[in-house]
């Protein structure tokens, strides 16, 4: 119980935080909101009028506490570009993005643990060593490449789905909406299920030369029982922090992936709010995507320690 | 071993390349030409399109408001004015049926058409031609919406079907300032939801995804023959391409030519006009060096329009030689466009008069998100090495170069391409007046400011034709930028569509596209 208060007590102050960062980062860049929404029409008369009546003249901290004020009491405020409530623009990409982000992770997960198991056990050899090869290769492709490429192939050439088509609408078509999505999960994925992969082998390839290992098939136990029943158990806790992590970059991956495929979700909408100085936008966004960082590394902190008791007790690991 | 390892490497890698490299070969051009092309057949009724646009409306949608020229250009095929205008550069009657202007000029009558109705139904009257025409011509915050309204000394219903507008003094092209839209008087949503009289009505938007048109059945004119527009929003130009080529989208305008080389084959044609705007290498002639008009004079030398055309833009665009574009036909003087042609040695020389005989280093600025002007910036960088001047580019995105660039004329030079939100030679050509809001370049010619007003106040329609080409010659002489071209505008759509037509102005007229049979 105390575990949890500490922990949600840690989620509040990160994101106050990262949102006073925020707050104060829009300060330091060049071009405000005024200036943007008059354009080329701007003269510093009318620029002036329109920062006074959009209260940007105000000072910093007085702007970020009632800006706060308004974040506790569900009030995100209104964009500058769309006029519209923030939260209304926000509420349909949400579920976009997440979803998107749960997909690239789960196949992360699916794809890279039984793989990353197998590398081990298969280490050594020629087949291995080609693994080796392509699985460094993968690391390096940027789901935005990979992305083209699938659009390409899968859309243009072999026409699986349609890019740039009519965006399926969750609640009306859920399995057109998942189809859809596949493909930039995949071109996100991609990457980091290489990276998981390898991480995963060298640790399990760690474990299987213990001590402990040894003893266990001197004692007649078999090396894939071994593996399965206290090997995977060890080798699992730092890859499943490195899983966390993902979970929390994967938002990353989705923002420029999203741009490829023409997918409305949160990551666009950062970047052209961000182009567009839209502040309201881009601070309820980044504070978000603060929550769902340490929510992420939460989880696996948890995840860790039911995998691991001596992390529950405090030991040292 | 590791042979193995490599060769097979070299196979992913070899396929990679490849499969980018792959949808090549030559565009399947049309016909060219400025007017309505596209495939011959029976105009069909009925239909829907998808356009892709490379930017959202993330603006207000107000007409009066709308500051991008992406939106307003959409925003065409949902507003009028008590004029409109034609692909021939002329003005037809709109929601006015017909005009007189007294003899003195100062007076204009309009008589409006009868049956015009607003997309919500209610019908147009004389207080809402007042209301908008007022609203743009309102200066008690400082500039009136339309600058050109500055003039309007009243305007009134005289009854329900006329509108009077007394002029201070006579203004010669106060007409074309007549397109303003028409917004109906006590309608409180322009901005999220606007209504107008155009043969399209808008329908939805949905941020950063699409914006919906259907057509107007209630419009008094020919009515559009598609019945619905989707624009869908495409940032990223290789997910545009895909879009265009997996038939997802049906019409796509302002491609460059690297897409429409990447294109390839397929059923769709490419039609080619003109974007309507001058670009060139804006100098800021408050800046040194560029205060020497023997500099400026230099760097026009030095610059070989026709190779930034081949080199950046596979020979696409019209070369221009002044601030004006071919397709106002009236205006444009043919004779300005070589007045410089490239002369290293008369350049050198210009540079070594002024006091700079071993060259300068100098900035220029590009709005990161136009790539033709960062491409030509680039070709000028290469360009000017040869009279020994150092150019860097320094990209910064649309909102800084908005706000440093345009409004504070904090740059050295800048490439970028201005365009005329109204059908006049006077849009291209009031900004380099010495005391002129958005003088960005900070020109300052007293014959320029002298020829100006007399071409304002010009009776007659030769003499004022004259006046106009006399002010794009001051610019050329005295070396105001390096004009280097008005930009091809590619258009690629569906083959089985139609009727798509370029205007001298920057718009996307939808309302004449048509499915064939």
């Amino acid at each position: 119980m105390r575990y949890a208060a500490r922990k949600l007590g840690t989620l509040l102050i990160t994101m106050v935080i990262v949102s006073l960062f925020a707050f104060l980062a829009f300060s330091l860049i060049t071009g405000d909101p005024a200036t943007k929404m008059l354009g080329t029409e701007a003269t510093p008369e009318k620029v002036a009028a329109l920062r006074e009546q959009l209260g940007l003249n105000r000072p910093l901290l007085t702007r970020y506490f009632l800006w706060l004020g308004g974040f506790f009491t569900g009030n995100l405020g209104t964009s500058y570009s769309y006029s519209m409530p923030v939260a209304s623009l926000i509420a349909p990409k949400l579920p976009v993005t997440l979803t998107l982000s749960l997909m690239s992770f789960v196949l992360i997960a699916a794809i890279s643990i039984p793989l990353g198991v197998r590398s081990a056990r298969r280490a050594e050899g020629r087949l291995d060593a080609v693994c080796t090869a392509v699985n460094q290769l993968l690391m390096a492709v940027p789901p935005f490449f990979s992305g083209i490429l699938f659009s390409w192939v899968f859309g243009v050439l072999l026409r699986w789905f349609q890019p740039g088509g009519q965006f399926p609408s969750f609640s009306r078509e859920p399995g057109k909406f998942l189809w859809y999505l596949l493909f930039p999960a995949v071109s996100i994925a991609i990457p980091r299920i290489a990276m998981t992969i390898r991480m995963l082998r060298s640790t399990i390839l760690r474990e299987m030369n213990r001590e402990y290992v040894r003893t266990a098939i001197s004692r007649g136990n078999d090396r894939a029982g071994v593996l399965r029943r206290h090997v995977l158990k060890n080798a699992m806790v730092p890859v499943v922090a490195f899983l966390a992590q993902t979970m929390a970059e994967v938002i990353a991956g989705s923002v420029v992936v999203e741009q490829v495929f023409g997918v409305a979700g949160l990551g666009r909408l950062l970047l052209g709010s961000i182009s567009n100085r839209d502040w309201p936008v881009v601070q309820a966004i980044v504070v978000i995507l603060a929550f769902w960082v340490v929510l992420a590394t939460t989880l696996g902190d948890l995840l860790s320690q039911r995998i691991d008791p001596r992390l529950r007790l405090g030991g040292a690991s | 071993m590791k042979k193995r390892i490599l060769s097979f490497l070299l196979l992913i890698a070899v396929l990679s390349t490849v499969l980018c490299g792959c949808g090549d070969g030559s565009a399947a051009a049309g016909s060219g030409s400025a007017q309505s092309t596209g495939s011959a057949g029976a105009a069909v009724q009925g239909g829907e399109i998808t356009v892709g646009i490379a930017q959202d409306l993330d603006d207000s949608l107000d007409p009066h408001l709308a500051v991008k020229a992406g939106t307003r250009e959409i925003l065409f095929n949902v507003f009028e004015g008590l004029v409109k205008p034609t692909p021939n550069g002329d003005l037809e009657p709109a929601v006015a049926e017909k005009y007189e202007v007294s003899p003195d000029g100062l007076t204009y009558t309009f008589t409006l058409r009868e049956g015009v109705k607003f997309h919500n139904g209610a019908a147009v009257t004389a207080d809402d031609v007042v209301y908008s025409i007022k609203r743009c011509a309102d200066s008690s915050e400082g500039e009136p919406l339309v600058a050109a309204f500055s003039v309007i000394q009243s305007v009134e219903a005289a009854d329900s079907r006329t509108v009077v507008i007394k002029l201070s003094e006579p203004d010669n092209e106060f007409l074309s300032y007549m397109t303003t839209a028409i917004i109906p008087k006590d309608y409180k949503d322009e901005a999220t939801a606007p209504v107008g009289t155009g043969p399209f009505k808008f329908v939805s938007r949905t941020a950063q995804d699409s914006i919906v048109l259907e057509k107007f059945d209630g419009y008094w004119g020919t009515p559009a023959y598609l019945d619905k527009v989707t624009f869908k929003i495409i940032e990223n130009a290789d997910a545009l391409l895909l879009a265009l080529q997996s038939g997802s989208v049906d019409l796509c305008v302002h491609l460059t030519p690297t897409q429409v080389s990447q294109l390839g084959s397929g059923d769709y044609n490419i039609e080619e006009g003109t974007m309507n705007l001058a670009q060139a290498l804006y100098l800021n002639n408050a800046q040194a060096p560029f205060d020497n008009e023997k500099v400026r004079q230099a760097l026009c030398y030095a610059v070989d329009k026709q190779q930034v055309l081949d080199l950046a833009f596979d020979g696409y665009g019209t070369p221009i030689g002044s601030s004006m574009y071919p397709k106002l036909t009236k205006y444009f003087d043919d004779s300005l466009t070589d007045y410089y042609t490239q002369n290293i040695d008369k350049a050198k020389q210009l540079l070594k008069d002024a006091g700079y005989p071993d060259g300068f280093s100098m900035t220029i600025t590009v709005p990161s998100n136009y790539q033709p002007h960062v491409d030509t910036a680039k070709v000028l960088v290469e360009q000017l090495k040869a009279i020994g001047v150092t150019a860097t580019i320094q990209p910064v995105d649309w909102n800084t170069w908005v706000s440093e660039v345009y409004t504070n004329r904090n740059f050295q030079s800048t490439v970028v391409g201005v365009d005329a939100s109204y059908m006049t030679a006077r849009a291209m050509l009031e900004r380099f007046q010495s005391s002129a809001d958005n003088n960005f370049i900070n020109y300052q010619n007293a014959d320029f400011d002298a020829l100006f007003q007399q071409a304002a106040a010009a009776k007659d329609d030769a003499q004022r034709i004259d006046l106009y080409k006399q002010l794009e010659k001051n610019l050329t002489e005295h070396a105001a930028s390096v004009y280097i071209q008005d930009l091809a505008d590619l258009v690629a759509l569906r083959s089985d569509l139609a009727g798509y037509q370029f205007y001298p102005i920057y718009v996307m007229d939808l309302a004449s596209v048509h499915y064939v049979q």
